[in-house]
């Protein structure tokens, strides 16, 4: 007689019989400043989609007659050192930061959850030789091996993405594997096994499914660093290019030149990256709360 | 011989002059008669790999070495452009009637700072090492003196150069920056001994060197240019960092710093500082250009590269561009209101010069129709990883283009590693930037000869014309006649064929400290820095 698995419903009890309404209103109920940061997520998902139907001038658009001018009637942020409008430039630019963040946080969650899951399911040498691998990599700060692996592959938003999702695959794999190593023990995956499942369908089927909690908490908190590292990079120049639009890239050159004579042209990138961030993090800080039960104070 | 030195009626009009600008000036010359004193600080923002002027080509040498050096013929510290040639250690010189010897005389009485006495042996010393260096001894610009078949001293105070053919930038290459003049007995002992030492006859004697933080020279009190040095001595202090630059200014910590700053930070100091800050503005001898790769299709259609050019508003640019970033002027392949200009009424006439910018770009349109260039063609933009003034120009470039239905994409890449992509033919459209120490047409046109010849030409074009107009305008002894040669050049290489193309040229802004005086800017930030006329006003 074969033995059915267990399925993650039955385990982990994340998902009830409740509406996904009736989850989202409990979620805003409980966690009010996660329901902010939500909110100020979709929008900034909302805006990167409408960017081209909400902004008023075209971000690559310059305007020689108009440079440095101040916020105004017909520039609500101002312009900068091109006339071109920091408001524009703002609303395309999340559109930047919301395709390097997701691309970046999905890659690199889904990446080392795998990694992590398969080391804590192998375990023995193969986990050992993982493990080490991933130390190596830990031994750097996330900006150091962002910088490192975008100075050998160039500037660019393809190989942003690459950089800064590759220094999230380890940390990821770690906390995926400390999960893993629990769920590996549990008797629904020995059933599995006994059964003669392949070790693919048995991690992927099994194992997987069971990290999700931990795997959402990554993949918000790594929305807002990967925003952020965007940020950075653009900043000292190693991310995208001039003159695409991207909040990082504003702060830099003629805002810094210009940091006395035109603050605008720093101060509202600087802002909608906080924003962001803060939106983020909050999100994400908010979800660990409701999805990991032993974080529940109710 | 013609003695260039000794033509009496040539200094006619230069005497009444002279004496005009004595009647008049003569009360106010009084007031500003130079005060002896006090140590200037400049901040350079390099630092030299070597002390050997032969060797190295970068400013963060010049700059702090130059005051212990002196060279044969150097560029009129008061000139403005940077291209009259005056006597330093040569007191006077006459040139053969057929353009092929040079023959210059020495001053006497000029002594190295160990007291030794400078003879003609140390020139010939000092232009062996240049011109026909020793193996495994670096000497960068000997190509430049390739003209050269042999350097005599026939006595204590003259030198000879003999040259294989008329050169008429010959003078003006005796007066490059780099080529101090160093003593015979040390080159006989070790060729490389200037790597790590300094011994010049100049206006400073050498007191120290801490890397990465200053360099220290003194007054020479045995200086042959006597009354000068003004200055006690000088300290140049080391700072990458421009922000640190302009800060030190503000502070008074740094008196000036030679290279120039943006016009940002111009203003920031005169805003800051008010009549406590002199600036002082001039083309630059570089300019902004776009290197276009023929290798590559459609680039290879002179219709493309043409439309190219005529969709840029280098008017409008010079204006607006000139607020953010140290680019200014429209010019040609010579620095404006230098001798070998094209004068602006007749640069209009050369492809995207004009003013009329709506006609011009209709043209580029016209012209990427006729060459099958589908409308909204996409193509890479490869920038080098440079703030100034490379961003703005191709981010302003860019734009340009999409006025005439062309999508530039900006890829940046790290200035090093820039070149090697450059020289290795990896771009389509590029950045690019030609800068000369001295203004000089020699120097300035050589890059664009064809890249059998001319291994920075990244353009990769053959072009026998254009090398054969090189030629002429380098052997032409008459002004008027090299001028013309110039223009020649020029038009084939910005109109005719586009081979490439200037975008503006660099503008060099020194705001200073009040106080620096007897310091004149020049097109290039290389020439006169002996700082033997400086002084600091109280």
């Amino acid at each position: 007689m074969a033995i059915r698995p267990t399925s993650v419903t039955e385990v982990s009890g994340i998902v009830s019989d409740r509406s996904w309404l009736t989850e989202v209103g409990d979620f805003c109920r409980e966690r009010p400043l996660g329901a902010i940061g939500a909110a100020v997520v979709v929008v900034n998902i909302l805006v990167s989609f409408a960017a081209n139907l909400i902004a008023p001038y075209d971000p690559l658009a310059t305007d020689y007659g108009a440079m440095l001018a101040r916020p105004s009637g017909a520039h609500w942020l101002g312009t900068d050192a091109f006339g071109r409008d920091v408001l524009s430039r703002i609303i395309y630019g999340s559109r930047t930061a919301m395709l390097v963040g997701f691309a970046c946080a999905l890659i690199g969650a889904t990446v080392g959850t795998v990694i992590g899951v398969t080391s804590a399911y192998f375990a023995g040498r193969v986990d050992l030789l993982i493990q080490r691998v991933m130390d190596i990599f830990l031994a750097f700060p996330l900006i150091i091996l962002a910088l490192a692996v975008v100075s050998i592959l160039g500037t660019g938003i393809g190989n942003v993405i690459i950089a800064i999702a590759i220094p999230m695959i380890p940390r990821a794999a770690l906390v995926a594997r400390s999960s893993a190593l629990a769920i590996r023990e549990m008797p629904y995956v020995d059933a599995a096994r006994a059964a003669g499942y392949r070790h693919q369908r048995i991690i992927l089927r099994h194992m997987l499914p069971n990290v999700m909690a931990p795997y959402l908490i990554m993949l918000t908190a790594y929305l807002g660093q990967a925003i952020l590292l965007e940020a950075s990079l653009s900043f000292l120049g190693l991310g995208v290019s001039e003159p695409t639009a991207a909040w990082g890239l504003m702060l830099r050159g003629a805002a810094v030149q210009f940091a006395e004579a035109a603050p605008w042209m720093a101060i509202f990138p600087g802002l909608a990256i906080s924003l962001a961030v803060f939106a983020f993090n909050l999100f994400g800080d908010s979800l660990r709360d409701a999805l990991d039960p032993r974080l529940k104070t109710q | 011989m013609t003695d260039i030195g000794v033509a009496p009626w040539r200094s006619i009009p230069a005497i009444l002059l002279l004496l005009a600008g004595l009647v008049f000036i003569g009360p106010a010359a009084a007031q500003v008669k130079p005060r002896y004193g006090g140590e200037l600080i400049l901040a350079v923002p390099s630092e030299m790999p070597s002390y050997d002027g032969h060797r190295e080509g970068t400013f963060g040498m010049v700059h702090p070495l130059a005051p212990h050096y002196n060279t044969l013929l150097k560029t009129d510290p008061n000139d403005r452009t940077g291209t009259k040639i005056v006597s330093d250690l040569a007191e006077s010189w006459t040139i053969s009637s057929d353009g092929r010897v040079y023959t210059l005389k020495l001053r006497r009485g000029v002594k190295f700072h160990d007291g030794a006495e400078l003879s003609s042996r140390d020139v010939k010393a000092s232009y062996d090492k240049i011109v026909f260096p020793p193996p495994n001894v670096g000497s960068m610009r000997k190509g430049q003196y390739t003209n050269i078949e042999a350097i005599e001293a026939p006595d204590a105070s003259t030198i000879v150069f003999r040259l294989k053919w008329p050169q008429a930038s010959f003078l003006a290459s005796l007066a490059s920056p780099y080529n101090w003049i160093y003593k015979a007995d040390i080159l006989a002992k070790d060729v490389r001994w200037y790597e790590k030492n300094v011994m010049g006859t100049g206006p400073f004697t050498f007191v120290e060197h801490v890397k990465g933080s200053h360099w220290v020279g003194k007054k020479n009190p045995n200086y042959w240019d006597k009354g000068k040095p003004y200055l006690d001595g000088y300290r140049a202090i080391f700072m990458k960092d421009s922000a640190a630059q302009v800060a030190a200014v503000r502070a008074e910590r740094a008196h000036i710093q030679f290279r120039g700053f943006a016009p940002a930070e111009r203003d920031s100091l005169v805003a800051a500082l008010g009549k406590k800050i002199t600036v002082q503005e001039s083309p630059w001898d570089c300019a902004a250009w776009v290197a276009i790769n023929q290798e590559k299709k459609p680039f290879d259609d002179k219709r493309v590269r043409r439309a190219l050019t005529l969709a840029l508003d280098r008017h409008q640019a010079s204006r607006a561009l000139s607020k953010i970033a140290v680019v200014k002027e429209v010019a040609g392949v010579q620095v404006p209101g230098t001798p070998y200009a094209t004068p602006p009424d007749e640069l209009e006439k050369l492809a995207g010069y004009g003013r009329d910018i709506k006609k011009s770009r209709a043209e580029a349109r016209r012209l990427l129709r006729e060459a099958g260039v589908p409308d909204g063609f996409a193509f890479t933009f490869t920038n080098r990883g440079l703030p100034m003034p490379y961003e703005p120009v191709g981010i302003w470039l860019i734009d340009q283009w999409r006025q005439i239905g062309l999508n530039a994409t900006m890829v940046t890449i790290e200035a090093s590693q820039h070149v090697n992509e450059l020289r290795a033919g990896n771009f389509t459209v590029s950045s690019d930037a030609q800068c000369g120490y001295a203004v000089e047409p020699d120097l300035d046109l050589a890059k664009f000869q064809s890249k059998e010849i001319s291994h920075n030409n990244y353009g990769r074009y053959t072009d026998k014309v254009l090398d054969d107009l090189y030629q002429k305008q380098n052997r032409a002894t008459d002004p008027e006649e090299r001028k013309r040669y110039v223009r020649e050049f020029e038009r084939r290489l910005l109109d005719e064929e586009v081979h490439t193309f200037i975008t503006l040229q660099w503008h060099r802004i020194v705001p200073h400290s009040a106080k620096v005086r007897g310091w004149t800017i020049t097109p290039s930030h290389y020439l006169n820095q002996q700082l033997d006329a400086v002084w600091l006003a109280e």
